[in-house]
């Protein structure tokens, strides 16, 4: 699906990502661990285009999609859940999902207004209500929403539950198991490693912008200390 | 002073509010949307307005000329964008001052290379050239009715594209949260460009279709872009609602400060910035 080779990426002249090699096979969930400023969220926008890597590939599908911007990168299938949510103030709800409508590269349309809004019932509420008026935990339903109207074969995640009340997070991931039961691919970046552990099929550990671990959840959940050791758990 | 006479001022000051706005519309969107502060704006005006004389003058035909120079201006609007204006998104507002700026000495040579520098006219068109008469001694002209209409309607087709398409989302998100536009796949340059030719094309409209009433001459853009600085800010930068609220009151004060205190008519638009900024800072919808 997705597949990445030696991404060095720099903020001017601090070197963040090592020469990370990242892939994602088709349905794949994959969690994306580390620390606070392992460069979690940096290796996410290199692979998408909107901070350039100096070196390395991106290949979506088997397409190189170096060097392409952001938003053709984004059509080759992706969906993507920024950090802080990315609300517009000036939308509303309804406007938020309409606005991102879009067959997926297969030209299904399996997720359509009704389904997201039926996935998120609380949204159904909201419809008239800009963005960034809603609770922190709407916004990040919202933001889901949106990205499922795009009709994603990948899913990335960043952070999608920080911050939000148990309830509310609980309803998150159990929408995010919905989702890959469906058959999407997803990158997920999160800070709950014990829900990380039960639901993804592989996970991939991050130390100052390089891979440390990169395998199935039995060989952490056997060895304990490889999670003490780089997650500090 | 009669009723009459001030309902005729009233109505000269709409119908100049609705032309500004057509040129301030496109100048807050792409400032607001774009973050380009595009001081070459005024100089769609003018090349709407010479385009529109020259094709008057080839075809014959006024209705001809505006139409013609509408695909032309919104062309010469998409071409800057794609060359120049593009390489100034993630530059600071000083170099796109210098930029544009550069742009309205380029346009002012063309034009008087292309045009010279003579002040020109169109003949109103005799289909147009009579007036509805309102009293004895005042009566209104048709034609600056007919240009009231079309401004007017254009006012209301650019409500509904913004307020009811997907287009129209995809540009108010592009004002909030450009990069997160292009993180749902949109491609945020072609809409840059789209939304900057269509703002060249209505200020070239407006241009074009206010050659019957004013003179075509060159400098003619200058005017109007201060004008237009001056709604933009006191709708609020973005906003096109506001742009046109804001059209409007330059409209009427510059108007009725002509009739009613001559000798401060050029103040009174800045009066009515001053005034409406010191109640609303960021202007109206900011
Ligand atoms: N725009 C930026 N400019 C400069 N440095 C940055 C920028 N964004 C991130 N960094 C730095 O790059 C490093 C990696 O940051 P990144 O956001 O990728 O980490 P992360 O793993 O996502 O962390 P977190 O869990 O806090 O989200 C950090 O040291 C951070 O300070
Ligand atoms: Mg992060």
């Amino acid at each position: 699906m997705l597949h990445a080779t030696a991404l060095h990426t720099y903020y001017g002249a601090s070197h963040v990502l090592h020469g990370i090699d990242f892939r994602v096979a088709k349905g794949e969930t994959v969690a994306l661990m580390g620390r606070n400023g392992m460069g979690k969220s940096t290796l996410l926008k290199s692979m998408l285009g909107i901070v350039a890597p100096r070196s390395g590939k991106v290949a979506i599908l088997g397409r190189d999609v170096t060097g392409m911007e952001t938003s053709a990168v984004i059509r080759q299938g992706i969906a993507y859940v920024p950090e802080g949510r990315g609300m517009f103030h000036n939308l509303t709800v309804r406007e938020h999902l309409l606005m991102a409508a879009r067959a997926g590269t297969d030209g299904r349309r399996d997720w359509t207004y009704e389904r997201v809004l039926e996935t998120f019932p609380r949204l159904a509420e909201r419809l008239d209500n800009l963005g960034t008026h809603l609770s922190g935990g709407e916004q990040q339903m919202l933001s889901i929403g949106r990205a499922l109207m795009t009709n994603p074969q990948l899913l990335i995640l960043d952070e999608a539950t920080e911050g939000l009340a148990p309830l509310i997070r609980r309803d998150i991931w159990h929408v995010i198991r919905a989702i890959k039961q469906t058959g999407i691919a997803s990158i997920i970046v999160d800070k709950n490693v014990g829900v990380l552990l039960d639901l993804a099929d592989r996970h991939v550990i991050l130390v100052k912008g390089e891979v440390v671990y990169d395998g199935g959840p039995e060989t952490l959940k056997s060895d304990s200390s490889i999670l003490e050791r780089h997650i500090g758990l | 002073m009669d009723v009459w006479f001030f309902l005729i001022q009233l109505l000269n000051g709409v119908q100049y509010g609705l032309l500004l706005f057509l040129v301030a519309s496109g100048l807050t969107l792409i400032f607001g949307i774009m973050g380009i502060i595009n001081l070459a704006h005024g100089a769609f005006y003018m090349l709407g307005a010479y385009l529109a004389w020259w094709l008057a003058g080839l075809t014959g035909s006024l209705v001809a000329a505006v139409v013609l120079s509408l695909p032309l201006a919104a062309l010469v609007g998409y071409v800057i964008e794609a060359l120049l204006v593009r390489t100034l998104y993630k530059r600071d507002h000083l170099d796109q001052v210098l930029l544009t700026y550069g742009l309205i000495l380029i346009f002012n040579e063309a034009q008087r290379i292309l045009w010279g520098n003579d002040v020109h006219g169109i003949a109103m068109p005799t289909a147009v050239n009579w007036s509805v008469r309102l009293t004895e001694t005042l009566s209104y002209p048709v034609y600056r009715v007919i240009l009231s209409g079309i401004c007017a309607a254009l006012a209301v087709v650019m409500y509904v594209v913004i307020a009811k398409t997907r287009f129209g989302m995809w540009v108010r998100a592009g004002a909030s949260n450009r990069d997160m536009v292009a993180a749902l796949g949109i491609n945020v340059k072609l809409l840059f460009g789209v939304v900057f030719a269509v703002g060249a094309a209505l200020a070239g409209l407006a241009g074009a279709i206010s050659t019957p009433i004013s003179s075509v001459a060159p400098g003619m853009g200058d005017t109007v872009l201060i004008l237009c600085f001056v709604v933009v800010v006191i709708g609020g930068v973005g906003s096109v609602k506001g742009a046109f609220l804001g059209a409007m009151l330059i409209g009427l004060a510059d108007t009725f400060g002509k009739v009613f205190v001559p000798d401060f008519a050029s103040f009174t638009v800045y009066g009515v910035m001053a005034a409406v900024l010191l109640w609303k800072p960021r202007g109206l919808f900011a």
